[in-house]
């Protein structure tokens, strides 16, 4: 056993990067049920978003575009299941796997040509002097910017939700979107917004993984990442600082783990691979045992087609 | 009146031909554990599945299903393909052992073929590969090759098979430098392109300067290749997209030769439940390029390990061996029995940490 060859400012570091992908994901998810729609095809959008992504960047050397295709990728994906459950009241859940089942096919479609290749790459910050610091310099000041922009967006969305106007439509449309229909907002317009938002940042968080955390392109490489940032959804009881701190509890299990067993040190792998799960259970269990409890935070549409005659 | 008749008489015996003629293809099932684009383990299976149709032709009929979860949900795969009329049905992983077991209780007349497992019945084969030979030239190379004299190593699961390759590689990578330590992380999954790049990306931070990998994804080279200056091994599959470095050679799966040899043997009617365990040998364990990157002299002591393997001159469980816990195991000039193999729970002697249960 020997703790001393874990470098903690590494460890953090890496936590970072592992928790932005589903930090990403989930935060858009957030979004989408903020505005009483359940997309479970997180996963499909995200690894849509990997393949657009990577294939933009290779394509274009420019992994910025990249970001921006994928997001882009994304949206357009989640605007198809956002079509069929808005217009066409389809069922959300169901709908939802299928767009991942979908997602998945049509990434490993268009990627046949890309197994293999090398990504571009990532602009890195990387201040003179101040990424030096010691400790705060490698933690703080030597991401990508993909890293940043994923921590403002938290900021975007939590103070969006809070204190601005189309953030308070976009909840009240989420919690009951009869009153909200009938103070005259455009119920189906605005959860298509929020629909098209969720996939761009499941796409980002996708692309993420492709360009910058692997970085390449193998089929079915997001491996269920689109499941823990639905989980996560939950576990933050739909509170945007609640998200970060999940996805950073995770991110940080999973690479403490691994440092810890490439450290040597006898852990029991098994429960620590499975406890973010298990927390999400149990947040599970203690949100629906109390039930007025589950109504402050879950949003009361959540799930439920809305149509204008109802 | 009698036109419509006769018609209707030549439509049916149409139809009755037509459904004979497709009973009469051999319809034969994949199940696998990853995508088949996973550029390693699944990969290689579907190009052994492609060579089946390639070389039988209008005889049989392939279907497969990708990225199916041992347990429970490849049971129900399974259960599909005999119900659709699969005769002949392959699943690839070894966490399909006992839901192979069970469908085929239920599917008397079904074949099974179930990849690196140990559980037969009558209408259930097992084959593998002895992976554990290109691991030991792996080893080898490591061993060589390596500066801070720590090796890292990616395993999935701790099964008889992921052991034995540990165990392998570790005893040649010794023999060469006695002052080499070997890292182990368990990832638990086969297929994490995410979770095995942290993995590799952990021990690298960590000193290790050559990572093995016993998990499918081409994610652990890319790690290896960004960090610069470590040596990784293709498994499974060449991955030789990453050569001459970071990936110096290769373990490469041949399951063509066994799939298509199978399903000739279900067509003639001669399938008999066997246990198949090939290696270098026999081709179903190959040895991809050692790159230049490799010294020379270390690639020529690689390529001689490997035709003493082929010839059978060298086994690379070869005495004098010791437990992990100083217990004696195999004397001078002893070579491991496969009973013992097969079943391989332990560490050699040297080896650090406890194997998870």
């Amino acid at each position: 056993m020997d703790l001393s060859s874990i470098n903690p400012v590494f460890l953090i570091a890496s936590l970072m990067v592992a928790a932005t992908p589903i930090l990403l994901a989930a935060l858009g998810e957030m979004v989408v049920e903020k505005a009483g729609v359940l997309n479970l095809g997180v996963e499909g959008m995200m690894i849509t978003g990997a393949v657009c992504g990577f294939i933009v960047a290779v394509e274009s050397g420019s992994p910025t575009l990249g970001f921006i295709c994928a997001a882009l990728g994304g949206a357009l994906l989640s605007l198809l299941f956002g079509v069929l459950t808005q217009f066409l009241l389809s069922n959300q859940v169901a709908t939802g796997l299928g767009l991942t089942l979908f997602g998945l096919g049509l990434s490993a479609l268009m990627g046949q040509g890309y197994i293999g290749i090398k990504a571009p790459e990532v602009f890195r910050l990387d201040i003179p002097v101040i990424s030096d610091i010691p400790v705060l310099g490698p933690i703080l000041f030597s991401h990508d910017l993909m890293v940043y922009l994923s921590l403002a967006l938290v900021a975007g969305v939590w103070a969006g939700l809070k204190y601005t106007r189309a953030g308070m439509i976009l909840r009240a449309v989420g919690e009951n979107h009869d009153a909200a229909h009938a103070l005259g907002y455009k119920v189906v317009r605005i959860r298509l917004m929020a629909i098209a938002f969720g996939g761009a940042c499941a796409g980002l968080g996708g692309a993420y993984l492709s360009l910058i955390r692997v970085p390449q392109w193998t089929e079915g490489m997001t491996a269920g990442a689109g499941w823990i940032a639905l989980a996560l959804v939950v576990f933050a009881s739909w509170k945007a600082g609640r998200v970060l701190l999940g996805a950073y509890l995770f991110g940080g299990i999973t690479v403490l783990q691994l440092n810890l067993q490439a450290a040597g040190v006898a852990i029991p792998v098994e429960y620590l691979s499975m406890s973010p799960y298990l927390i999400t259970i149990i947040v599970l269990v203690i949100i629906s045992a109390d039930k007025s409890r589950a109504a402050l935070n879950a949003p009361a549409s959540l799930g439920r087609s809305f149509h204008a005659s109802n | 009146m009698k036109i419509t008749t006769i018609l209707t008489g030549a439509a049916l015996a149409l139809g009755l031909a037509g459904a004979a003629a497709a009973q009469d293809k051999l319809k034969v099932g994949f199940v696998y554990v990853g995508p088949v684009g996973d550029g390693g383990w699944t990969y290689e299976h579907d190009q052994g599945r492609l060579a089946v149709e390639e070389a039988l032709g209008d005889k049989v009929e392939t279907i497969y299903q990708e990225s199916v979860p041992e347990g429970a949900d490849s049971e129900r795969v399974m259960t599909q393909m005999a119900l659709s009329g699969a005769k002949l049905i392959f699943t690839t992983s070894f966490g399909y052992m006992d839901p192979t077991i069970n469908v085929a209780a239920k599917f008397p007349d079904v074949k099974f073929e179930h990849a690196t497992g140990y559980k037969r019945a009558d209408n259930v084969s097992t084959y593998s590969a002895r992976f554990y030979e290109g691991r030991a030239v792996q080893g080898h190379i490591a061993g060589k090759m390596t500066k801070t004299n720590k090796i890292g190593y990616i395993a999935s699961f701790p099964i008889p098979e992921v052991i034995r390759g540990i165990n392998s590689a570790y005893i040649h990578a010794k023999k060469v430098n006695p002052d080499v330590e070997f890292s182990i992380v368990w990832a638990y999954t086969w297929f994490d392109p995410a979770k095995e790049a942290d993995a590799a990306k952990a021990l690298i931070e960590q000193g290790a300067d050559v990572i093995l990998q016993h998990t499918d994804s081409t994610a652990p080279q890319a790690a290896a290749e960004q960090a610069g200056g470590v040596v990784t091994f293709g498994q499974a599959s060449d991955m030789a997209e990453y050569a001459p470095f970071p990936r110096v050679s290769s373990i490469i799966d041949n399951w063509a030769p066994y799939y298509v040899a199978r399903t000739q043997a279900v067509l003639d009617g001669t399938w008999e439940s066997v246990d198949t365990w090939d290696g270098i040998p026999t081709g179903m364990v190959e040895i991809g390029e050692i790159t230049d990157a490799v010294p020379a002299d270390v690639k020529a002591e690689a390529l001689a390990m490997i035709e003493a393997m082929r010839t059978g001159d060298y086994h690379p469980f070869t005495g004098p061996l010791k437990k992990q816990d100083g217990s004696d195991w195999l004397a001078d000039g002893e070579v491991a029995d496969d009973g013992t193999l097969a079943g391989m729970s332990f560490y050699v002697e040297g080896l650090t940490g406890d194997i998870p249960n």
